[in-house]
């Protein structure tokens, strides 16, 4: 289990449980605290509807073409931007802090 | 599919939606005699597995190790050919009118209209429209200088035209629009590129040769106008805030799925804007209308295309006892019965 730090876009930090033996993303994990984060595409970095800002300094696996793909469409995108469904819940992002980026039009 | 002389296509299930779920509930239907047709905004069927992932390879397909979307696709199609839907394509549904018969009149965006006795509404995530960038008064200019689409290049005839995007779309119409309009600009948030290298190296080349204003590492964040769009306000990473003139502000950012019009037809929707459905037979909360696939939901429910198909499949044997209430409906098997197309 790991600590998993989220800002939601009123400014309010929630601290999440995560475990790490199941697989999930970053998505599932806000989907599961219900947390305002759609995941509308089922997380193939399809939708950018959970697009966070990593505040912390852990090292995240490098995004793949398909998230760099959707970034570049996505809007209020910044240096810091990842999709959440592309980050795997591993023992080494304990304490990893993200903010959760505006939402666009729907 | 049988047409009145108004031209109306007449139908015994209209499924707006034509994505898997959708196509497989034309074979279920096709077995109890009952015709269907087809509603998709897509210009193909298939819904999100032709337009987005058609190469991704599919696991959870009973029988099917592994199974491309597109594949997928194309053997539904095969596999309901026999009971020769109709298909609208490239049109939404948009409006939903109860006929003094019973049956619903749905209307398109294009004006094409459809009567059935039943609706299935198996549009999965949505309709998918263009994503529109976060600028506060888009929506006042939409028509008048702003376009998410290129309809007609000719209409650019002249013209001052800002395109912004990154992809294979923004830049091959950029690349075309460059001999058309009298003043191009593509404005992109990154320095690269992700569309085909060739067509990177050709928008590349018209910048350096002066035909068009190359912008990387900026984006548009405001539009001005009097009624009619004649200058936008671009954000640079590092040069700050200036204002460009333009007749035309075209943001190609590809498309995002959305509920759309079937928002507003009365149906009873969860928060997340998914249609309640009972899972006895998959029927929404007004008679005649069924939702099935990924825009429904229930306690329990998974977006599957495995559970769509049984969803489709027990939607079917309710539309035909709604349908046809006086006849007896035995169910069979097809290794028992085959496949009996219907007459074309």
């Amino acid at each position: 289990m790991i600590k998993i730090i989220v800002t939601d876009r009123e400014n309010q930090v929630h601290e999440l449980d995560a475990p790490t033996d199941m697989n999930l993303n970053l998505m599932e994990l806000c989907k599961s605290y219900e947390l305002p984060v759609k995941g509308t595409c089922g997380g193939m970095a399809l939708c950018a509807s959970c697009h966070v800002y990593v505040l912390s300094n852990h090292q995240l696996s490098e995004p793949s073409d398909d998230e760099i793909a959707m970034l570049d469409s996505a809007f209020f995108v910044k240096g810091n931007s990842r999709l959440g469904c592309q980050i795997r819940l591993a023992d080494e992002l304990d304490g990893l802090s993200v903010q959760l980026a505006p939402e666009s039009e729907d | 599919m049988n047409t009145t002389a108004s031209n109306i296509i007449e139908t015994d299930i209209l499924i707006i939606g034509a994505g898997p779920v959708g196509l497989f509930a034309v074979f279920e239907a096709g077995l109890l005699k009952m015709r269907c047709h087809l509603v998709d905004i897509l210009p193909q069927p298939g819904g999100q597995l032709t337009e987005i992932y058609p190469k991704k390879p599919i696991y959870d397909i009973p029988g099917y190790p592994s199974v491309l979307a597109g594949d997928l696709v194309q053997n539904l199609l095969k596999q309901i050919e026999p009971f020769g839907p109709g298909f609208t394509l490239g049109e939404r549904a948009e409006t939903l009118e109860k006929q003094e018969d019973g049956r619903w009149l749905v209307t398109t965006h294009r004006g094409t209209k459809h009567l059935a006795p039943v609706i299935f509404i198996a549009g999965g995530l949505g309709s998918f429209e263009p994503r529109k960038p976060p600028i506060d008064n888009i929506a006042q200019f939409e028509d008048r200088g702003v376009e998410y689409f290129v309809r007609n290049p000719d209409f650019y005839q002249n013209k001052k035209v800002v395109i912004a995007g990154g992809g294979d779309s923004a830049l091959d119409w950029t690349i075309y629009l460059a001999d058309v309009a009298s003043d191009l600009t593509l404005i992109h948030r990154r320095t690269e590129f992700r569309g085909a290298l060739d067509s990177v190296e050709k928008v590349q080349h018209l910048a350096q040769s002066g035909k068009i204003r190359l912008i990387t590492n900026a984006q548009v964040t405001g539009l001005q106008g009097n009624g009619q769009l004649s200058g936008i306000t671009v954000l640079h990473d590092t040069e700050g805030e200036y204002q460009l003139p333009a007749d035309h502000f075209v943001p190609l950012f590809g498309l995002t799925p959305k509920l759309g019009p079937i928002g507003d037809w009365g149906l009873k929707v969860d928060k997340g804007n998914a249609i309640e459905v009972d899972t006895f037979d998959y029927a929404t909360n007004v008679p005649g209308i069924y939702a099935i696939g990924d825009i429904n939901t229930y306690p329990g429910k998974l977006k599957l295309i495995l559970c769509g198909f049984h969803e489709a499949t027990l939607a079917c044997q309710s539309a035909f006892k709604y349908v046809f209430p006086d006849k007896k409906l035995s169910f069979k098997y097809t290794t028992v019965t085959g496949i009996e197309g219907l007459p074309q």
